[in-house]
């Protein structure tokens, strides 16, 4: 059956004011096909209040094996953290 | 009117619309919202995002000149900072349906405001302390207030943002504090930087309450949730200890601790250099606009050549696929 419905990857918003998260996927013959199974599977205990479904094919993703030379040139630079920086106690709140 | 069928009544939407923010809910893109909502959200929010592009003048006018080589990767990896901010904002505006083109074509015609401040110029590197230490040390108090605004991906937005500008605010501030602590010269350099910085820093928190244009609707709305005077006054009250701790003293001989109010008093705001610089008469206000217009069209070529190898690329698929 798989061989001929798609794979859609499925988000969900728990509550407003939070990022839709990833939980898992599912396959459909089309997006309003996959949005209702999403809703039968994933949000049978009220887990969310929007639900995002994206065909797994349009998804790019980067590869955990590059990692190394793919985030290289933001690792050597601490002066990016707060942290970096001492300052006096009394305002080291900032 | 249009109306909503919940349960057995029907709510009329903008009803439904208010009881969600106050309720403390999120509004988020796909809700239906009152169109002056949306405009109101779509102005502030390109202004803001505006206000980041634009900062990054005055503080990569210093890239070349900074004391050391540490100080110059600081001053990369802020002002690299200061075009992902402006990224995350333009973002989340588009999401309520405004293009990146129009909200540009608003910031070129004039239409479109950003941070006063920033036409203002940075004269020494103590400048770029202080635009650290003050400048980014009063947007943070405005944006974390704003980490609670009404519309979702503003909000979250915002704590993003929020995250990273503790950093500009405490490298802005060792500048400051290593100038402090060093000759008379250098001592001198950071007092006529704050000098200069410290009024219009106040003037980022808007006009007073009382004559603010969008205030009282954007309160209701939940779009801004403290009010430009209050959010002035949690700055000066933070900001007169930081300056002491320093050596440094606050150009405002009307400041002074009041004991009944729990906060410090401070003197009045030159409201007609604020007008004159929101108006476009500040010392830099055509220099910063001509540099982003010319940044923008110097880019064309880029535009184009996307476009058009994008355009290759689907030719060549609709040919495969004949």
């Amino acid at each position: 059956m798989s061989e001929h419905m798609k794979l859609y990857e499925v988000f969900i918003r728990s509550r407003r004011g939070l990022d839709h998260k990833h939980v898992g996927s599912l396959h459909a013959e089309d997006s309003a096909q996959a949005l209702e199974y999403a809703r039968d599977v994933y949000t049978r205990r009220s887990e969310g209040v929007s639900i995002w479904v994206v065909n797994s094919s349009d998804i790019v993703a980067s590869q955990e094996g590059d990692c190394e030379s793919f985030y290289d040139p933001l690792d050597d630079k601490p002066y990016r953290h707060a942290t970096h920086y001492q300052l006096p106690d009394e305002v080291n709140n900032m | 009117m249009t109306t909503e069928h919940t349960g057995q009544h029907a709510v009329p939407v903008e009803e439904r619309f208010q009881a969600r923010i106050d309720a403390e809910e999120k509004i988020e893109p796909k809700d239906w919202m009152p169109e002056k909502y949306r405009q109101n959200l779509i102005r502030q929010i390109s202004q803001h995002a505006h206000s980041e592009v634009i900062g990054m003048q005055p503080e990569g006018n210093w890239i070349t000149r900074a004391p050391s080589l540490h100080r110059k990767c600081i001053l990369l990896a802020k002002v690299q900072d200061e075009g992902g901010h402006g990224l995350y904002l333009y973002s989340a505006a588009e999401t309520l349906g405004a293009s990146r083109e129009e909200m540009n074509q608003a910031l070129h015609d004039g239409r479109a405001k950003y941070a006063s401040i920033f036409n203002y110029p940075a004269l020494t590197w103590a400048d770029i302390g202080a635009i650290g230490w003050l400048v980014d040390g009063a947007a943070i108090v405005n944006q974390v207030s704003l980490q609670r605004t009404s519309y979702g991906p503003y909000a979250r937005g915002m704590v993003r943002i929020c995250k990273e500008e503790s950093f500009h605010q405490r490298q802005g501030y060792h500048i400051m504090m290593t100038l402090a602590r060093g000759t008379e010269e250098q001592k001198a350099m950071a007092q006529d930087s704050l000098n200069r910085f410290w009024w219009p820093s106040l003037m980022m928190f808007g006009p007073h309450d009382a004559e603010s244009a969008h205030s009282a609707q954007s309160m209701k709305w939940k779009i801004k949730r403290q009010s430009n005077d209050e959010l002035r006054q949690k700055y000066v009250d933070q900001s007169v200890k930081q300056a002491e701790v320093i050596g440094l003293t606050i150009p405002d001989p009307d400041l002074k601790w009041n004991e009944q109010r729990g906060h410090y008093d401070f003197g009045e705001i030159d409201w007609e250099e604020f007008n004159r610089v929101v108006g476009g008469d500040g010392p830099c206000n055509r220099q910063r606009l001509a540099h982003h217009v010319k940044a923008h069209e110097d880019g064309q070529w880029v535009r184009d050549a996307i476009t058009a190898y994008e355009g290759k690329k689907r030719q060549r698929k609709d040919r495969q696929a004949a």
